[in-house]
């Protein structure tokens, strides 16, 4: 299990959204501070990795879990400026 | 040889580091699925970072027109223009199984049932985001478009230099 400070639920919502709803929440961290973003999308997989690539933040992990027969993802970002 | 090769790839490193990767999007087409997929593109690009220029032009230009205003246009072939070119974010037609508008709806409906934002939303996420939206002036005036009927907030009106200085700087440059 990694470890986070602040969490944000984008449970329901498709792409663009987990990604645009990350980029404003990530403001209100500290540097530092790991965000655990969950979602539904399977796209996040592939996205997140590639937000932190450009944007320079750092993915610490990512988690699958299945709840209800339905696959639940938690990524988890550093802020790291 | 062999020195300039690792000046050229490091120099080019220190660009791409300094300089964030622009990002232009031309959008030609007043299909609602076709402007949507130019915002999330927008707004994916803001939200990493990226700064976000969107040309509007043709029929493009209804996706930044105000729902139902009316055309300013003097000459009569221009006014029935007007009228028959309705503009608006939320007023697009499907690019295909449109069937009068009955087709949009029903996207539009499934849509909502799942989160899905529609081109009005998309629009207002991209101005929170800073996405620059600009409006080509000749388009404008060829479609009887006035620029009071333009919703607030597009940036400015231009023209293709005004492009083609961004897009020259711009590693994703799009045509929608």
């Amino acid at each position: 299990m990694t470890q986070s400070d602040v969490k944000l639920d984008t449970l329901g919502y498709f792409c663009p959204m987990p990604i645009i709803m990350t980029s404003k929440k990530i403001k209100e961290l500290t540097t530092g501070q790991v965000l655990e973003v969950w979602s539904d999308d399977e796209g996040i997989k592939k996205d997140m990795p590639a937000w932190c690539q450009t944007t320079g933040h750092e993915m610490v992990g990512l988690e699958e879990e299945q709840s209800n027969g339905k696959a639940i993802y938690k990524a988890f970002v550093k802020k790291t400026k | 040889m062999g020195q300039a090769q690792i000046d050229t790839a490091t120099a080019l490193a220190e660009l791409q580091e300094t300089k964030p990767a622009k990002v232009t999007i031309v959008v030609l087409s007043g299909d609602m699925d076709r402007a949507m997929a130019s915002l999330i593109i927008a707004t994916g690009a803001a939200a990493m970072g990226m700064p976000v220029t969107m040309f509007f032009t043709f029929w493009g230009l209804n996706v930044i027109r105000k729902e139902g205003a009316a055309t300013s246009a003097k000459d009569w072939l221009r006014r029935l223009f007007g009228l028959l070119n309705k503009g608006g974010a939320g007023t697009l037609p499907l690019s295909r199984f449109n069937f009068g508008g009955i087709g949009a709806r029903m996207m539009k409906r499934v849509m909502k049932k799942s989160h899905m934002p529609g081109v009005p939303e998309l629009l207002r996420m991209a101005q929170d985001l800073d996405v620059r939206l600009i409006a080509c002036t000749t388009t404008l005036g060829l479609m009887g478009i006035s620029k009071d009927t333009l919703i607030d907030g597009v940036d400015q009106l231009a023209g293709v230099s005004t492009y083609l200085a961004e897009a020259k700087d711009g590693s994703v440059n799009l045509f929608i």
